[in-house]
């Protein structure tokens, strides 16, 4: 079970959350213009990290905010949470 | 090879049984290869076997970074099965089906093929549709089905409880499915393909590549550098993270799928159970263990272990179906690292690296693959092209569109 702190509400059960995957991810902002490969990437494609991970959960039983864990995916290690729109440029290291 | 047959065994016994050669080398590995395959789970195992007894290409290692079929293929719920809605996806996994039905005379190892069935239930009316339109599907591609109703069902297994929570209306029955014991279906490949001259190097991981002009010339492992004119990625849920070292990106996720076993009872249950609705499959092994599977963990996950209320749901869902085995303790849980592709279908073939190959997207379904995964990949680097089988599975799906989302059309368990 992890123990998951909602920036909003504070450490909750993991039952209270749903996870919604890779938070680098960003829309192409012109889908109709780009290649077929690079719509893929964006699609389909995932880095899928073994370790260090940001991605986006959401307090679906609690407030129904949206926001970033930095979470290791073997150790299941939480880092930090934080509010959607912080998130560090991709490349950046997590504090 | 020393071959296992009733004579052999009486043969050793005469000698008390100290006598058995081992059922594969353990060589020190050589500094090139024709072809290096990562990974000695099943589908790199086979795949080794078939290059080397189908396709001609016997000089080839297997390289595992732990023990021989101590990843996935030595931690499933053991379910082989054709039942597939897409065509693609059914012709593959009959193929495998029926490799399997032939696997312990062919490798000269019971590998306990059990066809004792698998029945997928319908918790409603509308779920009756979708699995009538499911189960015509199946007979369309030429593949057993048998639609069932209730007292079918009732007949079949009478442990189950047909007023669960969501009323059990039918379902319908695949009769040649059926379970494999998984740890000798990766030992009887190991000690074919050793016995054609397979190196399967274990406690050897690869931890990086060495590439010139786009290609690769070798692995570096923990046992020095190994090169290779050819190498392929078997090794399921790390896929992502090994490939990474070799410069390519995967459309894969990797997620922890777990399971449990109950202390061991009487036969009760003859055949395999599935519910989509309630997310759960169970079967009795051959020790009598109720062996239990449902829903993968809910988030990406590289530990070999799985989260607590995964289990509690599972074990629970199956209560709901079977509410006897309530009060049966479990013995073991577990996990295994799984390699979940976008549309749940194998993702097989050919790289961007020209000499490179993968053998992924397996996810919580490629035991029942792995004798026509080891098949067709085998063809794939003897000829440099697809295997007609594994077209459809190619990376290049993801940009055409072309995606075979069995996911979609049969929900739970693949
Ligand atoms: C709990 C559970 C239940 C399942 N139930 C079913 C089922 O009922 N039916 C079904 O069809 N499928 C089932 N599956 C899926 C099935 O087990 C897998 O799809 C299949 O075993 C994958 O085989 P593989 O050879 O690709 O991977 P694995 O057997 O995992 O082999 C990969 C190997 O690669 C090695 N490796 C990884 N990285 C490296 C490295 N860097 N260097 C060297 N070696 C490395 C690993 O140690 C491992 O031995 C289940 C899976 C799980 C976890
Ligand atoms: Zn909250």
């Amino acid at each position: 079970m992890l123990l998951i702190k909602c920036p909003y509400c504070g450490v909750r059960d993991q039952t209270e959350f749903r996870c919604g995957g890779e938070a680098s991810r960003a829309r192409p902002d012109h889908p109709e213009h780009i290649s077929d490969p690079d719509w893929a990437q964006y699609l389909f494609y995932r880095e899928n990290p073994k370790g260090l991970l940001r991605e986006r959960w959401v307090h679906r039983y609690g407030c129904g905010q949206w926001f970033i864990v930095s979470r290791d995916t073997v150790t299941h290690d939480i880092l930090d949470s934080l509010p959607m729109g912080d998130l560090p440029p991709k490349g950046r290291d997590a504090p | 090879m020393q071959s296992y047959s009733a004579i052999s065994l009486l043969r050793h016994a005469l000698g008390g049984h100290r006598r058995w050669p081992p059922a594969w080398r353990s060589p020190v590995p050589k500094r090139h290869y024709d072809v290096v395959i990562v990974g000695a789970g099943g589908h790199g195992l086979a795949t080794a076997y078939y290059l080397a007894n189908r396709y001609g290409i016997r000089d080839v290692a297997v390289l595992e970074k732990g023990w021989l079929g101590g990843g996935n293929s030595g931690r499933n719920t053991q379910v082989c099965r054709s039942n597939y809605f897409y065509p693609e996806s059914a012709a593959f996994y009959e193929h495998s089906l029926q490799l399997f039905e032939s696997l312990s005379a062919d490798l000269n190892f019971n590998i306990m093929f059990s066809p004792r069935g698998n029945l997928e239930l319908s918790h409603g009316l509308e779920e009756l549709e979708i699995n009538r339109r499911w189960a015509n599907a199946m007979t369309l591609n030429g593949i057993d089905s048998e639609l069932l109703d209730r007292e079918d069902i009732r007949r079949m297994v009478p442990i189950l409880d047909l007023d669960c929570r969501f009323p059990i209306v039918g379902g319908f029955v695949q009769h040649r499915a059926g379970i494999a014991r998984h740890d000798a279906v990766a030992w009887a490949y190991a000690r074919a393909a050793s016995a054609s001259g397979v190196d399967i190097v274990q406690g050897c991981e690869v931890t990086g590549f060495e590439s010139d002009d786009g290609r690769i010339r070798a692995v570096h492992t923990n046992q020095g550098s190994i090169g290779g004119d050819r190498f392929a990625l078997c090794v399921a849920g790390n896929s992502s993270a090994l490939a990474a070292q070799a410069g390519l990106q995967l459309p894969i996720e990797s997620i922890a799928l777990q399971a449990m076993v109950t202390e061991p009872i009487k036969p009760v249950l003859h055949t395999v159970i599935g519910s989509a609705v309630i997310h759960c499959y169970v079967s009795q092994s051959d020790r009598g263990e109720i062996v239990i599977g449902g829903g993968a963990d809910p988030f990406h996950s590289y530990a070999q272990r799985g989260v607590l209320p995964t289990t509690r749901d599972n074990a629970a869902a199956v209560r709901e179906l079977i509410p006897s085995f309530g009060r049966l303790r479990v013995m073991r849980q577990w996990a295994g690292v799984c390699d979940i592709a976008p549309d749940s279908s194998p993702v097989v073939g050919r790289t961007a690296i020209e000499n490179l190959y993968v053998s992924t997207g397996w996810g919580t379904g490629g035991f029942k693959a792995i004798p026509a995964g080891g098949d067709t990949l085998a063809w794939t680097i003897a000829h440099a092209e697809p295997h007609p089988l594994l077209r459809p599975f190619s990376l290049d799906r993801f940009e055409t569109g072309q995606l075979v989302d069995e996911g979609a059309a049969a929900g739970v368990a693949h």
